[in-house]
């Protein structure tokens, strides 16, 4: 973590300490592998998190004044469905269109936000996503499965303490008449980080 | 998701925000992990985990859910042999931030 980011280091609480010492047990001594665990947690944060930011993203594109009041201040239009909490402060929406598509990274650490996406998946916090994404977002992206065609502009959003982006994905054509959680369930956390369209 | 998890109802459900499961904070994702992990790695039941897990809510009802989840986490641990008690305090206690 880096005090540029305004991580401020705070003291671990007790229950924290814990944790940690449970997991280094547990590793240490062979139990379970961090990997192992990280697995386990990415699989859940997939099932949890991510939901709400669904939520959020298919309100948008059936309902175009809350799509406008998202843009404008992401904190306040996702705390209108009751989203919000610790890492959910200066939410900012960014919008894909035909003509631009956006990534969201953050090259120093692993600023995320949480109320909407849940936990970071790993591959957002390791080191060569976070500053590859940056140089060449295209081959980045390519190679995650995601190919963005040449006229379209790739934006890359770098997070950070003060600001946390969520990607507001394309709605998907041909879907009129299709009801607003059938929508939000065909949004992925992987669309609203923009590795995928 | 593991199902039996997924059914676990009364206190020892977990929480949910609009019908979705969240974490304040990324300990309380590890620690979920841990005992998952743990549980899968050993060959245990979940309601081994699940009944360790009713009887720490037990013992502090009004404790926060994930904190008694770590309560619960540490007695597995120390129950398995794993690790003793007083070594897991003492290891808490030199964790560096």
């Amino acid at each position: 973590m880096s005090d540029e980011h305004g991580h401020d280091p705070e003291p671990l609480s007790d229950v924290e300490r814990r944790a940690r010492a449970l997991e280094e047990l547990l590793t240490e001594k062979g139990i379970v592998s961090s990997e192992f665990i990280d697995q386990v947690v990415e699989a859940y944060a997939q099932d949890i998190g991510p939901m709400n930011g669904a939520k959020v993203v298919a309100r948008a594109w059936v309902d175009p004044e809350y799509k406008r009041r998202l843009l404008a201040d992401g904190t306040a239009a996702i705390a209108e469905l009751g989203f919000g909490g610790p890492e959910g402060d200066h939410i900012v929406a960014v919008e894909n269109t035909p003509d631009v598509h956006n990534v969201v990274v953050c090259t120093l650490c692993s600023c995320y936000p949480w109320p909407v996406l849940g936990l970071p998946p790993n591959w957002y916090k390791s080191p060569p996503y976070r500053s590859r994404m940056v140089r060449e977002p295209r081959a980045v992206l390519a190679e995650m499965g995601c190919d963005v065609p040449d006229d379209v502009e790739i934006r890359v959003w770098d997070s950070s303490a003060e600001v946390r982006y969520l990607v507001l994905p394309a709605r998907p054509p041909g879907a009129d008449g299709t009801s607003e959680d059938e929508l939000a369930g065909t949004v992925t956390r992987d669309a609203m980080i923009g590795v995928a369209r | 998701m593991r199902p039996e998890v997924r059914r676990m109802t009364g206190e020892a459900a977990l929480p949910r925000q609009n019908g979705e499961l969240v974490f304040d904070a990324p300990w309380q994702g590890r620690v979920l992990g841990m005992a998952l992990a743990l549980v899968e790695q050993r060959g245990l039941e979940w309601d081994d985990f699940r009944q360790r897990l009713i009887a720490a809510i037990d013992a502090d009802p009004t404790r926060p859910y994930y904190e008694s989840w770590t309560a619960a986490l540490t007695d597995l641990v120390v129950d398995l042999g794993v690790a003793g008690a007083g070594e897991v305090d003492s290891r808490a206690a030199h964790v560096e931030a």
